[in-house]
């Protein structure tokens, strides 16, 4: 397996504060990795440095061969590397169709757009029947598949989700972590950010555990969840 | 274990009844006006007199502003309302008050009693100023800051509309006791008030400019000023620790409103005539460039920031038609590469590069020492 | 007055009202546009539309000078190049502006960027302010005409103005006139109460005249003291006072005013304004482009994770902004002709009404700032027609702290709270 993504040593800094102290992590082509840890620990912020919203200190981000920590975000998202905003990172004032014609906004092939558009409708039967209306108004769940939809039109090589479990019923999050998987299975790698380090480690390949701002723990997800410092402080038993 | 009550009263002296240390620095203030008065005709000739005075009024302007946009961080862009507020209430309390009184403006018989009608011209222009500070301040702050920047500017352009619409003024003692409270509508119009006894010598005017600087010091280091630094900061945290925001904001804009009246008292003390693009746009902006550059929030910046830009242009006379535009362009500069303006929100003693220099040799003995 | 005149004075007050509300709502959409995606009052926006006025006066009076025409009679594409010019010069300032005092800020506290952008006014005030020198004065070259400096100037009359719904109430030729200043006509002509008239006739070249001259069309217009019946043949009192000799025997119409006169420069401001919102709303609402300054005026980093530049949209913002506060500045001189320098009071106050229209319709949206930039219109023209001229400026600004007290996020504003 190949190295797709590889953070070696990133330090971000909010000001005077340090809020990485130099962590590295590897997402291999076709992998899902998930990244758990607390609130506070990091993961959000790791994300933000990935995808080029929040600039390294230091370190090294190199995404396909290329190193991007220098590079701005809407250059790293031509590049293929798609970062789905937390929670509700969806355009309210727009319509459904609107913000997924957003998704595919660096895209110029119409045919493709629209077997993807086709494709990620198939997976998310309920925006098909909210296309004309404002993302706004839809629910915390639907924004969530928007988000998901919408990135899944940018065409990405690699997926980056944050959160995508926040704030939602139990019965939704299980149907976003099954769609994880067929985005997965249908060849889009993925580097996943949660706090239900339960869901996250069921559907990942690999995990890393953040804590305040350093890597403690990785390894193969099945062994993480069986371990037990994170059964203790993640797992709840 | 003692309560806190307990603690407070073995706290020896009674601060209350200390009168000298009160009093001290409000007798530090007519100290350093004597001293400016007397010590200014020896050492610089009339012309430049004058241009102090100007300097005066202007550090007045600017420190009054301070207290609204640099403390409480509230864009405020109609000061020159205030200002114009403050200008024509004295200084036509003193022209129509001189006439009434003895029917003839500028009399060398009647000096002091001149004085009386300008010091209580002057209390009347705070007053009212303040009143429309008030008016003015209460709705507004509830909106944000680029609403009441628009506002007060909106403010400052009506205020220059009124002066502009109304009627000639009056020259003789008989038709202002026939006007009686109709006096309001008679200041000249677009041309301006005419007249005004240059009364405001420059120990009333260094009287005053102390006062302010006191006055705005004291805030700054008091709760209200706290509480003004740090809705300046973050208004939902302040909010959340209990500051009530209307409130201390009112405070600082009334106060700002007060002040910027006193300055324009004394400007239209000082032979300058009193116009109504005084309360325009332009004029508010020349003041917000003084704060902007000294540093919002810091009263020595402002004064600094106010002598410097008044006296340059003095001194490179054939530089005055770039004036404008070196100071515009000095004002984008200092944002891009210095934002919170010369001194920041600091004192100029209270820097770092300030404290270094009185103390550097000291410093550099101790480090000899190990 | 009969009810007819009032009815009138009332429909031209409106007509006047709707043209220069389609301006200020041009400018407002600069304003609007700019806060829409970086959430700041652009303060130089008014001063870019003064810039436009001069880049047209300007590039008006150099290309018609080396032409060596006069303005009224310069073709229609002269006025199109300048209108261009004054876009291409205000677009560029738009873009330098964003780029070199705006961008540098991205993310500083929002007071900094407020204080910058009245730096920006400022200096573009100031710079406007500078000793200018006329065509006259640099000899006719465009490169030593500065097209600033604190004396107003006149516009140069590019579109002749007329009036477009005049009625045709006599037609023929004219007959043998006697006394100066007098013409005759073979037609009797019914004067009515409240109107003008006018004669026009097609004046043939002089004897003299090189060959290939053309006949010019020539008008006189009719002193009338009150109405009645003018006979065929009797004289007929005319200004300018022509030699009734020279116009014997030319063809002539009589035409007659309206009760409301439909300007030229009216129709085309308001056609020209409303095109152009027209085609911003296409661009805003159904392009590509559109959509990614809507998504950046929502959220610059969410925008940004989409792939859009967002930086580029932002400099386009500019750009558009500045290209409509110029359109509205190459119209607004055809209607007042005279060009006041940058810093003064009056024009200042013209972007002034321009941003109060986009406050009060609702700053950020679109729509609202065209409504506003009518309502201040009526609002100005109706009080000063109605109430009292002087306190023009008192309503418009009584109007924005009325609405900003009573609904702060304007008209048409989304009521949503600031995030915290």
């Amino acid at each position: 397996m190949s190295a797709l993504l590889e953070v070696k040593d990133l330090v971000v800094k909010y000001g005077a504060i340090e809020a990485l102290h130099g962590i590295s992590l590897t997402v291999n082509q076709g992998e899902i990795v998930s990244l758990i840890g607390s609130n506070g620990a990091g993961k959000t912020t790791t994300l933000r440095a990935i995808s080029g919203i929040r600039r390294a200190a230091s370190g090294s981000i190199v995404f396909n061969g290329a190193d991007i920590s220098r590079q701005a975000a809407h250059a790293i998202v031509r590049s293929g590397l798609v970062q789905s905003p937390e929670g509700r990172g969806v355009f309210p004032n727009m319509t459904v169709a609107e913000n997924l014609d957003l998704g595919a906004f660096i895209r110029n092939d119409h045919a493709e757009i629209a077997k993807d558009l086709e494709r990620a409708l198939g997976l998310f039967p309920r925006l098909r029947e909210r296309m004309g209306q404002m993302a706004g108004t839809l629910s915390g769940g639907e924004q969530q598949m928007l988000a998901m939809a919408r990135a899944m039109l940018t065409k990405p090589r690699l997926l980056l989700l944050d959160e995508p479990s926040l704030g939602l019923a139990p019965q939704i999050v299980q149907t976003i972590f099954k769609i994880i998987r067929e985005i997965n299975a249908s060849g889009t790698t993925i580097l996943l950010v949660e706090q239900n380090a339960r869901m996250a480690l069921q559907v990942s390949h690999r995990a890393y555990v953040l804590e305040t701002g350093k890597i403690v723990n990785q390894g193969d997800a099945k062994e993480l969840a069986s371990s037990d410092v994170v059964r203790k402080a993640y797992l709840g038993h | 274990m003692k309560t806190l009550a307990q603690h407070q009263q073995d706290v020896p002296g009674k601060v209350a009844t200390r009168w000298d240390v009160m009093l001290l620095p409000w007798v530090a203030c007519i100290v350093v006006a004597l001293v400016v008065h007397f010590a200014s005709p020896v050492l610089v000739n009339e012309y430049w007199q004058n241009v102090l005075r100007r300097v005066g009024v202007f550090v007045i302007a600017a420190v009054s502003l301070n207290i609204v946009n640099g403390y409480a961080g509230q864009f405020s862009m109609g000061h020159a309302g205030f200002m114009a507020v403050g200008a024509y209430v004295a200084g036509a309390t003193t022209y129509y008050g001189s006439l009434l009184l003895h029917g003839s403006v500028n009399d060398p018989n009647f000096y002091y009693q001149g004085i009386g009608l300008m010091l209580g011209g002057i209390g009347l222009g705070c007053v009212v100023a303040a009143i429309a500070g008030y008016l003015v301040g209460l709705p507004s702050l509830r909106l944000r800051g680029d609403y009441l920047a628009i506002v007060t500017l909106g403010f400052g352009e009506i205020i220059r509309v009124m002066l502009e619409l109304t009627k000639g003024q009056l020259d003789n003692a008989a038709a202002v006791k026939d006007a009686g409270a109709k006096l309001l509508i008679h200041l000249n119009g677009p041309s301006g008030f005419f007249g005004i006894p240059s009364y405001a010598n420059l120990f009333w005017i260094f009287l005053f400019v102390s006062v302010t600087c006191l006055i705005a010091y004291r805030i700054k280091y008091s709760s209200t000023g706290r509480a003004l630094l740090s809705i300046r900061e973050d208004e939902i945290a302040a909010r959340s620790m209990g500051v009530d925001l209307t409130k201390y904001k009112v405070r600082a804009f009334v106060l700002a409103a007060a002040l910027g009246g006193v300055a324009g008292g004394l400007y239209s003390h000082i032979g300058a005539n009193p116009s109504p693009t005084d309360a325009g746009f332009q004029r508010s902006f020349d003041v917000i460039l003084l704060v902007v550059l000294g540093g919002l929030g810091s009263i020595s910046g402002s004064v600094l920031a106010a002598i410097v830009l008044i006296l340059l242009p003095e001194v490179l006379r054939e530089a005055q038609q770039y004036r404008l535009i070196i100071f515009a362009l000095l004002l984008i500069i200092m944002m891009i590469v210095r934002p919170k303006g010369l001194f920041g929100v600091k004192e100029i003693w209270e820097l770092d590069w300030f404290t270094g220099w009185f103390s550097g040799k000291r410093r550099e003995r101790k480090a000899g020492a190990k | 007055m009969g009810i007819r005149i009032r009815v009138a004075d009332f429909v031209q007050t409106l007509i006047a009202a709707i043209a220069v509300g389609s301006l200020y709502a041009l400018v407002a959409l600069g304003y609007t546009l700019v806060y829409g995606v970086l959430k700041f009052i652009n303060f130089a926006h008014s001063d870019i539309f003064v810039l436009g006025t001069w880049t047209s006066l300007t590039a008006a009076v150099v290309i018609t000078n080396k032409m060596g025409i006069e303005p009224e009679h310069a073709p229609w594409w002269v006025a199109m190049c300048v209108f261009l010019l004054a876009i291409a010069m205000c677009a560029t300032f738009g873009y330098c502006i964003e780029r070199f005092a705006y961008r540098p800020l991205r993310g500083a506290p929002r007071l900094n960027v407020l204080i910058t952008a009245i730096g920006v006014s400022l200096l573009l005030q100031n710079v406007g302010q500078l000793p200018g020198k006329t065509v006259a004065e640099s000899g006719g070259s465009p490169a030593a005409t500065i097209p600033f400096g604190a004396i107003p100037r006149n516009m140069p009359a590019l579109i002749e103005d007329r009036v477009l719904n005049e009625t045709s109430v006599a037609e023929g030729t004219m007959a043998g006139g006697s006394k100066r200043g007098t013409v005759k006509l073979d037609q009797n002509l019914t004067i009515e109460a409240e109107r003008q008239y006018r004669i026009e006739y097609v004046k043939p070249p002089a004897a003299d005249a090189p060959a290939g001259a053309q006949s010019s069309i020539e008008t006189l217009n009719v002193v009338v003291a009150e109405p009645g019946t003018i006979a065929a043949g009797e004289e007929i009192s005319t200004q300018p006072r022509r030699n009734a000799k020279d116009v014997e025997g030319t063809k002539y119409r009589v035409l007659r005013s309206p009760l409301v006169p439909i300007r030229l420069i009216d129709v085309l401001i308001v056609t020209g304004s409303i095109g152009l919102m027209i085609g911003l709303q296409i661009l805003v609402f159904k392009t590509k482009l559109g959509r990614a300054m809507r998504a950046v005026s929502h959220s610059v980093e969410t925008a940004s994770l989409m792939g859009i530049n967002t930086n580029a949209v932002i400099s386009f913002t500019f750009v558009l902004g500045s290209a409509l506060a110029a359109a509205a500045a190459f119209l607004y001189p055809l209607k007042y002709p005279l060009v006041n320098q940058t810093a003064h009071g009056i024009w200042v106050l013209l972007g002034l009404k321009a941003f109060v229209a986009a406050v009060v319709g609702g700053i950020g949206n679109v729509r609202g700032a065209v409504l506003g930039g009518f309502l201040i219109a009526l609002i100005e023209f109706f009080g000063s027609r109605y109430v009292s001229t002087e306190l023009r400026d008192v309503y418009v600004f009584g109007l924005l702290i009325l609405v900003l007290l009573l609904r702060p996020s304007g008209l048409l504003g989304s009521t949503a709270r600031e995030k915290v």
